[in-house]
């Protein structure tokens, strides 16, 4: 079975600053994989290598086969990743349908011609991608806010939109960066829910990067973990949790931590 | 109380005006414009006609500058290749004669072509570089045209261009004009608008929100950033051809930094990515000073206290669209 | 058109080349100041450069029709120059105060057609106040020329190539010693960290623009010296030919500005050898578009990273 992303050995380096080196990945398909790592590790360079914002000086990056390195970032998107980003990225002043529906630009087709003759072929085209974006709307939980601009929108709720957006593009493989950031626990586990629909019902594949451990250990198939740009550990949740490296990442050696297990941690593992 | 009842009073036929539908303000608005010229006679109606070429330029730099968001200070390069374009097949200079209805095409295509041959290496740069380079570009273009005298008779210019015909009957008066650049206006209206309200459209909007998040959700930014300076140069081409025929002859001087200047100051003080804007911007800063000659030498002089107060107090403009607005409002 | 390529003409074009050439620098040094403190194109640097010379001008017509001038040559022209550099830099600190400063936080084509506005202003202003007429510089320089074997300089060449590279060789030291030099360097590399050390950002940021207004008044004044006439339009060409100096020499770069300038001028002053004149501006066009398009940050600048 083809693996639907194949990383292998990348390595980027800004100058001096090694921020991925000889990083694998694999993902395949109906699959949620967790990204996870401290403060720093790299996930969000790995997330701007694979949609083509880097170019990895090293490696490969293989999906259903196809070379991902050296494309330009909207051909990448066009063959079936999209993404979310760390910091909202969406158009604040196009209102909430109007957001999902540049999502859509890349499933349609019309020009210069189709936009000014408007012809059958265009308005059709058109017609179907606003049902779409209905749908989606309705998917994600936004059925109503359809012209709402998005600056105007509650947290919560453009988090969603950022995520319908990207399924607009109908994507196999979705990235999201920190979906339930800023989130209080009640939206998180609605998030965590969903994104486990978004697999069983669209029969995608995501890349979660997550700070919060009960969403990453709750969800994902497989968990990857990137300490300062290396990968320490891979594995099934549970063997995650227990792996001693991961822990000595994320809390320090045994030696520190008797020091620090009087100050109360922030990080669930 | 009082304050709130007296804007009240004031707002009241503005809301009627408004309440009319969108079809029937524009059937009454496009059928004033078209029986003014015997009520103004020839001057006015030349003065009009003037403006209306200016609208036609406003409207296709707006597609550069209001949706695709790239400030093209060289946008006369354009214009003065579809004017000579139709000069050197419409003239005794070669000795052809090729037909204007059958050069309208060809000159918009020129133009795009020039458009897409600048923008290809241009428009990866930044926005200041962009500006200073297309300025460059129109002032290589005027010397270009100043200077290529086998070609272009250089500073003694093309004469006796030939007026557009149909059958036997000859284009001459400034009416005649004046309907022929109606019909172009509305003709970049239509072509504008529908291209505002279409995929180009949201992706020209999507670029100038977020390139980079735009990019990533599939828009190809250079392909789109080249087609609005490809079609924004075609209408700069086609209001060339209409120049040239107006005026029946053509000089270097005509195509100087001034026009582009122009072009750019009504948009940007008018109202960014609006039509009504680009008429109020074209018929103040083009028409009145037309008029009124004592307030000509000011002119300038008025444009670019205008542009500065324009950039600090309100950047969009003084009719802008109602996105543009959105856009452009500071957060207070 | 058929000059004889002699070493001779070589040599006295390309020190006809690094007269203009030491003009362009100075001008560039302004662009590239205000370039590397704020992030934006000074449109209307070129019309600083203008109204520098017609400072210097009415000064120094003043001293010859007094008769000021017969007496006191030197002093007379040092007065021009003094007059020329104190109008600029007061134009350059009230332009910066009024038209961008209001501007720091917008996004970056606003400052950039809000200087475009500052410069069809001041154009404009001036040729109101000349009635668009073009004025002849007093004559005041020998026009004396020293040989050197074969070639032959004038005295106002050695003036304007040495007298710029001093003041450029001055602005440098003064960038790179002195405490409001650092400052300068510290407000360019970040702003707001600048601020929270103690920096007046706003008092350097003028001073910036003092600095490189008064170069181009300096500049200003030796063209006028040196060509004998000055009109309102004269900084047009000559900004946009100063803006390429800097880009060559890398935006934002001193050293790479006087490089710049230097060899815009020898270019277009063998250029002319081979083009006929009237394509001589064309030259500094081309140069613009061809570096902004195959090596945007020019010789000696960084990389700047900017997506299409």
């Amino acid at each position: 079975m083809t693996a639907l992303l194949e990383i292998r050995s990348v390595t980027k380096r800004f100058g001096g600053l090694h921020a991925l080196t000889k990083v694998d990945l694999l993902i395949q398909e109906k699959m949620i994989a967790g990204l996870i790592g401290p403060n720093g590790a790299g996930k969000t360079t790995l997330f701007n290598a694979i949609t083509g914002v880097y170019a990895p000086e090293e490696g490969s990056i293989l999906f259903l086969g196809k070379q991902l390195i050296g494309r330009k970032r909207h051909e990448i998107t066009a063959i079936g990743v999209a993404r979310t980003f760390q910091n909202i990225r969406l158009f604040p002043n196009m209102s909430t349908a109007e957001n999902v529906l540049v999502g859509r630009h890349c499933q349609m087709r019309a020009g210069v011609w189709g936009a000014v003759s408007r012809n059958r072929k265009t308005r059709e085209e058109e017609a179907m991608a606003e049902r779409k974006v209905m749908d989606l709307l309705r998917f994600v939980g936004l059925e109503g806010q359809e012209d709402q601009l998005a600056k105007n929108l509650p947290y919560g709720d453009q988090r969603r939109l950022e995520i319908a957006r990207a399924l607009a593009v109908e994507p196999q493989l979705l990235l999201l960066d920190e979906p339930t950031a800023g989130m209080n626990p009640q939206e998180t586990l609605a998030l965590t829910r969903f994104v486990a629909r978004i697999r069983d019902e669209l029969g995608l594949s995501i890349l979660l990067i997550e700070h919060d451990m009960r969403v990453v250990m709750g969800i994902s198939d497989r968990v990857t973990v990137l300490d300062h740009g290396i990968r320490i550990a891979e594995g099934p949740p549970e063997a995650i949790q227990r792996d001693p490296r991961v822990i000595e990442a994320y809390l320090g050696r045994p030696s520190e931590r008797v020091r620090k297990r009087s100050r109360p941690s922030q990080k669930n593992l | 109380m009082m304050e709130k009842n007296r804007e009240e009073w004031l707002n009241r036929p503005w809301q009627a005006v408004l309440a009319i539908p969108r079809w029937l303000q524009l059937s009454l608005i496009i059928g004033f414009v078209a029986v003014l010229p015997p009520l103004i006679g020839n001057y006015w109606t030349h003065v009009l006609a003037y403006v209306g070429i200016y609208v036609m330029l406003g409207i296709g730099l707006n597609v550069v500058v209001g949706f695709a968001g790239l400030l093209d200070l060289g946008y006369v390069a354009f214009y003065a290749i579809g004017a000579y374009s139709y000069a050197f097949l419409a003239s005794p200079k070669f000795g052809i004669h090729v037909p204007f209805w059958a050069m309208i095409p060809a000159c918009a295509a020129l133009a795009a072509l020039g458009g897409a041959l600048l923008g290809i290496p241009v428009l990866r740069m930044r926005g200041d570089y962009l500006a200073i380079v297309t300025l460059g570009f129109g002032e290589i273009i005027r010397i270009l045209i100043n200077n290529l005298d086998a070609l272009t008779n250089g500073p003694k210019g093309l004469l006796r261009i030939d007026p557009p015909t149909i059958g036997s009957f000859q284009f001459t008066t400034p009416t005649h004009f004046y309907y022929l650049i109606l019909a172009g206006c509305l003709f970049t209206v239509f072509v504008t608008s529908r291209l505002n309200d279409s995929r180009i459209g949201r992706a020209w909007i999507a670029m100038r929100e977020d390139q980079d998040a735009a990019a990533l959700m599939g828009i190809d930014i250079l392909k789109y950033k080249l087609m609005a300076f490809a079609i924004g140069a075609s209408f700069a081409g086609v209001g060339g051809i209409i120049f040239a025929a107006k005026m029946g002859s053509i000089f270097p001087d005509d195509f100087s930094v001034m026009v582009s200047v122009n072009v750019i100051c009504l948009i940007i003080i008018g109202g960014l990515g609006s039509i009504p804007g680009v008429i109020l911007g074209a018929v103040v800063l083009i028409g009145i000073p037309e008029v009124l000659r004592a307030v000509a030498m000011y002119r300038m002089l008025a444009f670019g206290l205008l542009l500065v107060l324009m950039m600090i107090f309100r950047p969009m403009g003084i009719l802008p669209s109602a996105r543009r607005k959105l856009e452009l409002k500071k957060e207070d | 058109m058929s000059i004889l390529f002699t070493p001779q003409v070589l040599i006295e074009q390309i020190i006809n080349g690094l007269t203009i050439g030491a003009i362009y620098a100075l001008i560039a040094l302004g662009y590239t100041l205000v370039y590397g403190i704020l992030l934006m194109i000074n449109f209307a640097h070129g019309e600083i450069f203008m109204f520098g010379s017609f400072a210097g001008y009415v000064v120094l017509s003043w001293f010859f029709q007094s008769g000021f001038a017969s007496h006191h040559p030197v002093l007379s022209i040092v007065m021009a120059f003094a007059c020329g550099m104190l109008a600029s830099s007061l134009l350059g600190i009230l332009v910066e105060r009024l038209a961008y400063r209001p501007l720091r936080k917008a996004p970056r084509l606003s400052p950039l057609i809000c200087a475009i506005g500052v410069s069809i202003f001041l154009q404009n202003i001036m040729m109101l106040m000349v009635e668009a007429k073009i004025l002849m510089y007093p004559d005041v320089f020998p026009e004396e020329t020293v040989a050197v074997g074969p070639i032959s300089i004038s005295y106002f060449q050695i003036l304007i190539i040495a007298g710029s590279i001093l003041m450029m060789a001055g602005l440098y030291v003064f960038v790179k010693k002195s405490k409001t030099g650092k400052a300068m360097r510290a407000v360019s590399e970040d702003k707001d960290t600048a601020a929270l050390m103690g920096v007046n950002v706003d008092r350097i940021i003028g001073t910036t623009f003092a600095a490189g207004s008064a170069l181009a008044a300096v500049a200003g004044v030796m063209v006028g010296m040196y060509y004998g006439q000055i009109s309102h339009m004269m900084g047009f060409v000559p900004g946009i030919k100063a803006f390429t100096a800097a880009v060559l020499g890398g935006i934002g770069n001193m050293p790479g500005a006087m490089l710049g300038g230097y060899i815009l001028g020898i270019a277009e002053a063998l250029g002319v050898l081979v083009l006929p004149a009237q394509y001589k501006d064309v030259i500094a066009f081309s140069f613009l578009v061809l570096i902004l398009i195959f090596r945007p940050r020019g010789i000696m600048g960084e990389v700047v990273a900017e997506r299409a």
